[in-house]
């Protein structure tokens, strides 16, 4: 019975580890045998051999630009987080702040944050307007999530707490911003990946006009010298970066929702 | 003295609360209760009886506080009664981040205990329950008749003098409904508080009731009300006895005329 049950739980980390992973090594054998075949020149096209080489080749340069772009996304999203949770909460306590203040929530959130870097670059130094960036399309999911969470309690916990009197404060603490961690957790693991992507956007934006520092201004500039091995290796370090986010937030997610919530216990059972 | 003799003590009782000519209609239209009367009397259990819809669970949440009349009035004996009412909802109504334990705690902790002071209280409603041992457990981990056992000790936890339960064993197995039902009238018989309980189950009432109420769907008004000799012991021999199977056929028989009552 025990080695059964031993049996099912490798079988199934086979499943969510081993299967992506061979899949990834199959592309990457594919890839590189058709270049290799192909005799496809590294300019057009370089084989994964090739990335790795410049990635160890060109570690300093590209790690210090990773770490540039990483603080920035990690800042902006702190930022995020604190500022999201505490509108929604603000939002949650009247419908008249909630009319008031959404709009503008909104706005930001619909208009590209490719078409406002630009603008936030005349404004600001480079570096605050990259971390604006990150900020403002990383902000909206935390906050829309929070408020939905935060107004979503069940109708028969909240009789309970009326039931006993219990005072706004107390419902907030013990009952709705519990209630809310799901869809804040949710949004945080959206929120994360966006920070990168906006702090990404803005430095390509920034590097255009030869500022900065980051992984993207690494593209560009190598987009410049037509040195697409390493445009490939910054694009892996990006790519690997946004799952390491993902894979972090969700870790997160599921040590704080296990035992209780629907979406971490489905992945246990 | 026969099970549906008129028992002079329990007429006879206080009530802890009251409502007079209550109306409840909904912003929709929907009226679920029209000039509608009750003495809930001290030490009874009441069971409200009647098709869904007929405004029995309306009544709990009146007196509960958690709905508002929108005519007549609601009046208690005591405001302390008022302000320390158990409640037993349909569902067990538990936080599902929290432990059994947290759960009971509730109740006080809302009232501004801490954990150390209320953890004897807590124990002791647990145990009352048979949930002692259970205390770190999520409520996942436990069944639907140890979560049902769960909100019953949280209602008991701050000793109530009037403990509301709405259809709370609705949902459980007959096996499991029945243990729990003898447990309750266990309790009731240690703990001494006035129960009104809601359910649609002719069976339930029968059994675990001194009084029942049977309620029609026109505005909750009342088809028949049965008293029942508290004295009278519930077991295994009452549920075959000739009184409770008189019980239950007048029970069923206002039922049905609740029932075709509201059928156009």
């Amino acid at each position: 019975m025990k080695t059964g049950m031993i049996r099912e739980r490798q079988a199934i980390q086979w499943r969510d580890i081993g299967a992506p992973i061979a899949v990834f090594l199959a592309t990457l054998a594919l890839w590189e045998g058709l270049v290799r075949w192909k005799n496809v020149p590294p300019y057009v096209l370089p084989a994964p051999s090739v990335i790795l080489a410049t990635l160890v080749q060109d570690r300093q340069l590209l790690f210090s630009s990773l770490m540039v772009t990483l603080g920035v996304t990690f800042e902006a999203f702190v930022i995020a987080a604190i500022c999201g949770v505490a509108l929604a909460l603000l939002i949650a306590q009247s419908k008249w702040l909630e009319r008031a203040l959404l709009p503008f929530a909104i706005t930001l959130q619909v208009t590209p944050i490719i078409a406002i870097a630009p603008l936030l670059l005349i404004y600001l130094q480079p570096g605050n307007a990259v971390l604006v960036c990150a900020f403002l399309v990383a902000f909206f999911p935390i906050l829309s999530n929070t408020s939905l969470g935060l107004a979503s309690v069940d109708f028969g916990l909240r009789d309970l707490f009326d039931l006993y009197h219990a005072s706004p404060w107390q419902k907030l603490i013990y009952l709705r911003l519990p209630s809310a961690l799901p869809q804040f957790l949710a949004g945080l693991r959206i929120g994360g990946g966006l920070a990168l992507i906006g702090a990404i956007v803005a430095e390509l934006a920034a590097g255009a006009s030869g500022q900065g520092t980051g992984l993207a201004y690494r593209i560009v500039e190598a987009g410049f010298r037509l040195d697409i091995p390493r445009m490939f290796a910054a694009l892996a370090l990006i790519s690997l970066s946004g799952l390491a986010i993902y894979g972090a937030l969700a870790a997160l997610s599921h040590y704080l929702l296990r035992g209780w919530h629907e979406s971490a216990r489905a992945q246990d059972e | 003295m026969t099970g549906l003799d008129d028992a002079k003590s329990q007429r006879t009782a206080p009530a802890l609360v009251s409502l007079r000519a209550v109306g409840k209609t909904f912003p929709s239209g929907l009226v679920a209760l029209a000039d509608y009367d009750l003495d809930v009397r001290a030490g009874e259990t009441l069971t409200l009886l009647g098709p869904s819809g007929c405004g029995k669970s309306t009544v709990l949440r009146l007196i509960a506080g958690l709905a508002r009349p929108t005519a007549g009035s609601i009046d208690w004996r005591a405001p302390d009664i008022k302000n320390n009412i158990g409640f037993v909802f349909q569902d067990a109504t538990l936080l599902p981040w929290a432990s059994v334990f947290d759960n009971v705690f509730l109740p006080l902790r809302l009232g501004g205990l801490t954990r150390e002071t209320a953890a004897p209280r807590v124990e002791e409603a647990l145990a009352h329950v048979g949930l002692a041992d259970f205390s770190r457990a999520p409520p996942r981990e436990l069944s639907g008749g140890m979560r049902m056992r769960c909100a019953i000790a949280r209602a008991l936890v701050t000793r109530p003098a009037l403990i509301l339960m709405d259809e709370p064993f609705a949902a459980l197995d007959e096996v499991t409904r029945f243990k729990l039902n003898d447990d309750l009238l266990a309790l009731k018989r240690r703990l001494g508080a006035t129960i009104v309980f809601v359910t649609h189950s002719v069976f339930e009432a029968a059994y675990l009731s001194t009084r029942i109420m049977v309620m029609s769907r026109r505005g909750g008004s009342v088809i028949d009300e049965i008293e029942i000799d508290p004295a009278i012991a519930r077991d295994d021999d009452y549920r075959s006895s000739k009184t409770f199977s008189d019980i239950c056929r007048r029970g069923s028989q206002a039922l049905r005329l609740a029932i075709e009552q509201a059928t156009p």
